[in-house]
């Protein structure tokens, strides 16, 4: 790595880009994805473990995730449990819709900058209006 | 060592053959999660309520079970394959290479079959 300190040109990373809808939700896929694989699949496999554990392993899931009713540091986590649901559904769905979006660049279609921009927005959209659907429908069902 | 032709001397070093496998299973395991992550999500959604005794009792229906066996395969293919894909790109040096080795190779697998065990659990009784 003798080139490594000297004068010459490094290759431009993000902060020499001005942002726009393309790039942002390019790394918007990457975060959610990778959130979802830790975080998501985690939460996942916990639930599925606590409920094959049996009604007592379920109620310490529960407890901790979501009511918080089993003393101070389950209080806690439950706030953060509710925060961590509610992105994982907006990961979901805003990796739904970019990953969509790939498909269609993968075509070879999409690539005309004023097209590319709007739909890299509309993902967005999509992904905020989706979430705040489901938690209505949810919450209010 | 002679200097062969071409194709002699790159054969064997690369991903010959094989260089879309990566790309074409992460597409297919995509179109598998834009099945069944909405149907958990959708199924979810609906249950009249979340306490134990409901949601035991839908996991351990077989629609239910065989998508959440499914899901457990797909998603963690998938995820595996996107956090690989994301290691690649950040690290650099070679022990953090073997330590991204041994992460995506071993962890993947063995959640998969910790959820697989839960949910048969489940669903073929014991608890």
């Amino acid at each position: 790595m003798a080139q490594a300190r000297s004068n010459r040109p490094l290759s431009p990373h993000l902060q020499i880009w001005r942002w726009g809808p393309a790039m942002l939700v390019s790394i918007l896929h990457r975060v959610t994805g990778n959130g979802m694989a830790f975080a998501g699949l985690g939460l996942l496999l916990w639930w599925v473990g606590a409920i094959a554990g049996g009604a007592e392993c379920y109620a310490t899931f529960i407890s901790y995730v979501w009511s918080g009713d089993a003393g101070a540091l389950s209080a806690v986590t439950a706030i953060l449990g509710k925060i961590l649901l509610v992105g994982l559904t907006w990961a979901f769905f805003q990796h739904m819709a970019t990953g969509l979006r790939h498909f269609v660049l993968d075509v070879g279609a999409g690539y005309e900058l004023e097209a590319n921009a709007r739909w890299s927005s509309f993902t967005i959209l999509f992904s905020v209006a989706a979430t705040a659907l489901f938690w209505a429908f949810v919450l209010l069902h | 060592m002679g200097n062969g032709t071409s194709i002699g001397r790159v054969r064997g070093l690369g991903a010959s053959h094989h260089g879309t496998h990566h790309w074409l299973l992460q597409r297919l395991t995509a179109v598998g999660n834009l099945i069944l992550i909405p149907f958990l999500l959708v199924s979810l959604a609906l249950l009249p309520a979340h306490d134990y005794a409901t949601v035991h009792q839908w996991v351990a229906k077989p629609i239910p079970a065989t998508a959440l066996v499914l899901i457990f395969i797909n998603t963690f293919t998938h995820a595996r394959m996107g956090v690989q894909v994301m290691l690649e790109d950040y690290i650099h040096e070679e022990g953090g290479k073997v330590a991204a080795w041994l992460l995506v190779n071993i962890v993947p697998f063995a959640a998969m079959a910790f959820g697989i065990i839960s949910v048969i659990r489940i669903a073929l009784g014991g608890a």
